[in-house]
């Protein structure tokens, strides 16, 4: 059973991703809503917000590039539950296939498309005037983070896609997490908020990541928000793909 | 498997959903290269059999084999040896026919999956279409696509799970075609279906499933024993509906889609 793991795997992965290539528009309505919040932040309420003597649009974009996984992994819910509703999901356990390989083909597919969607929206910061210092080992860590974050984000998606009763249901669970980042140091810094909002967004995961990712591309050394940062991330990706490992067996069995 | 191995072999299978029992001991042979049709009401516990043989479901209590592979201890070897078309039709709409069979080819881990697909395609007269989204294709296309779905890598029992279901007449038409034509080619089938008309037509043996348990199990002239002897009436013989139906659109049951495909009707 195991040996097909990978194959099989990479098989549904295959298809997956053709569903994206058929309809890219998914990649794009991805990267909208991030790109306007980088416009309304940085041409409109930017010059109001004192980050020190960084540009705003270089504080802003690491916050906006969480967004923007957590946008995207609305989708990863939304094909998840469209397969189980329609009952292909079914069709492949009646298969000789290994058990797994259904769910870590949306959880692959999902990193894929907000890769995509994250190069599309640096693409606009650039164009914005966003510029980095970063050098390539400091870049590498920072895709190493997004790709983490999107790989616990992912797996937080797969129990709201295995759970959800509505096709509504299965993407609603995003908003929270595309406003926490709201409530961090992503748009503006924790010391002008009010004592327990500012205690509230310095110890939510956002803060530490967005920090960690601000401190790589401006090329200053990282501190312990890294490891805090890391210890989120591994955390919520640890309880996520139990409860969603939990959540798949009960339903398939 | 030896000709006295059943194709499929169920021993007392029990299920309850909470507090409903849904099946109560159920006992079904089927021989292999046979068609055997499952008829009972909406709610008999067809498709919750079906489940249970196709690794899907766990039963209570009892025992199920298929091709003499346990479904509860040897899972795989069941799910290679049984292939399930669903009641409702479990294709991707976004890739194409050619697509969808190539995708279950890979996914049992056969070689040359476009060359089976090619032939699946042709088989089930969709060659035309093998290039077209499965959301554009007719209901009895979607329907032919699925069971073509099931057949590849030609595994000995094929079950249908009321494969008609909501289909119109001519499309219904198609799937019988297809289902004898697989029990030709030696495959066993079998079917669940609440239409008396569909087990007459298809079925070697027909098991009534009625709550929860098997109360007949025999060939049609068997069944047809258990009640009094025929009598003789002369009776003047309205064509049916779908007799009318079918000689006004063209018994082929050609859509402009299908016209290279041509169907024959016994009736």
């Amino acid at each position: 059973m195991t040996t097909h793991a990978v194959a099989d795997t990479a098989t549904l992965t295959g298809r997956s991703l053709r569903h994206i290539l058929r309809s890219p528009d998914t990649i794009v309505t991805t990267a909208v809503m991030p790109i306007a919040f980088l416009l309304l932040f940085t041409f409109v309420f930017g010059g109001a917000i004192d980050v020190g003597d960084a540009s705003y649009v270089d504080y802003l974009l690491p916050g906006i590039l969480l967004i923007t996984v957590a946008s995207g992994i609305a989708y990863t819910a939304y094909r998840l539950f469209l397969d189980l509703q329609g009952g292909i999901v079914e069709r492949f356990q009646s298969m000789p296939i290994a058990r797994s390989s259904v769910l870590w083909a949306h959880v692959l597919t999902s990193i894929v498309a907000n890769l995509v969607s994250l190069a599309v929206v640096v693409g606009a910061a650039l164009l914005m005037g966003f510029r980095s210092s970063a050098g390539l080992g400091a870049w590498l860590a920072v895709v190493g983070i997004l790709v983490l974050f999107t790989l616990a984000l992912t797996w937080v998606a797969v129990i709201a896609g295995l759970s959800a009763k509505t096709v509504d249901g299965a993407s609603a669970f995003s908003y929270p997490l595309i406003f926490l980042p709201f409530v961090s140091s992503a748009f503006v810094p924790t010391e002008s908020m009010p004592g327990p909002v500012r205690w509230f967004a310095e110890h939510q995961p956002v803060t530490s990541i967005v920090d960690s990712i601000r401190a790589l591309l401006a090329g200053d050394a990282v501190g312990g928000a890294l490891w805090i940062a890391l210890a989120w991330m591994v955390g919520i990706l640890l309880v996520a793909t139990a409860v969603a490992t939990m959540l798949y067996r009960r339903r398939v069995r | 498997m030896t000709a006295l191995t059943p194709a499929i072999s169920v021993r007392g299978i029990e299920k309850s959903f909470r507090d409903l029992a849904v099946l109560r001991g159920v006992d079904l042979d089927v021989a292999p290269g046979s068609i055997v049709a499952l008829l009972g009401s909406n709610g008999a516990g067809k498709t919750t059999l079906v489940r249970i043989l196709a690794t899907l479901l766990r039963a209570d209590a009892g025992a199920a084999s298929v091709a003499g592979h346990d479904v509860r201890g040897d899972a795989q070897r069941v799910r290679e040896s049984l292939s399930l078309t669903g009641q409702f039709a479990a294709v991707d709409e976004v890739l194409t026919g050619r697509e969808n069979l190539a995708l279950v080819a890979r996914l049992r881990h056969l070689p040359d999956p476009n060359g089976i697909a090619d032939r699946l395609l042709a088989r089930f007269s969709l060659t035309d279409a093998g290039g077209r989204r499965a959301a554009t294709y007719s209901g009895g296309m979607r329907r032919r696509l699925d069971i073509a779905m099931s057949l590849v890598g030609d595994p000995r029992v094929v079950v249908l799970d009321e494969p008609t279901t909501g289909l119109d007449p001519q499309a219904r038409i198609e799937v019988w075609d297809a289902v004898r034509e697989l029990a030709g080619a030696g495959t066993t089938v079998l079917l669940t279906t609440q239409h008396l008309e569909e087990a007459e037509q298809l079925a070697d043996r027909i098991a009534i499933l009625h709550r929860g348990v098997i109360v007949q199990d025999g060939t049609l002239d068997e069944l047809r024993a258990l009640l009094p002897q025929a009598t003789v009436e002369t009776v003047e013989r309205q064509p049916s509906l779908e007799e009318v139906f079918l000689a006004v659109v063209g018994a082929d049951g050609a859509s402009p889609d299908e016209a290279s495909a041509p169907k024959e009707v016994d009736r």
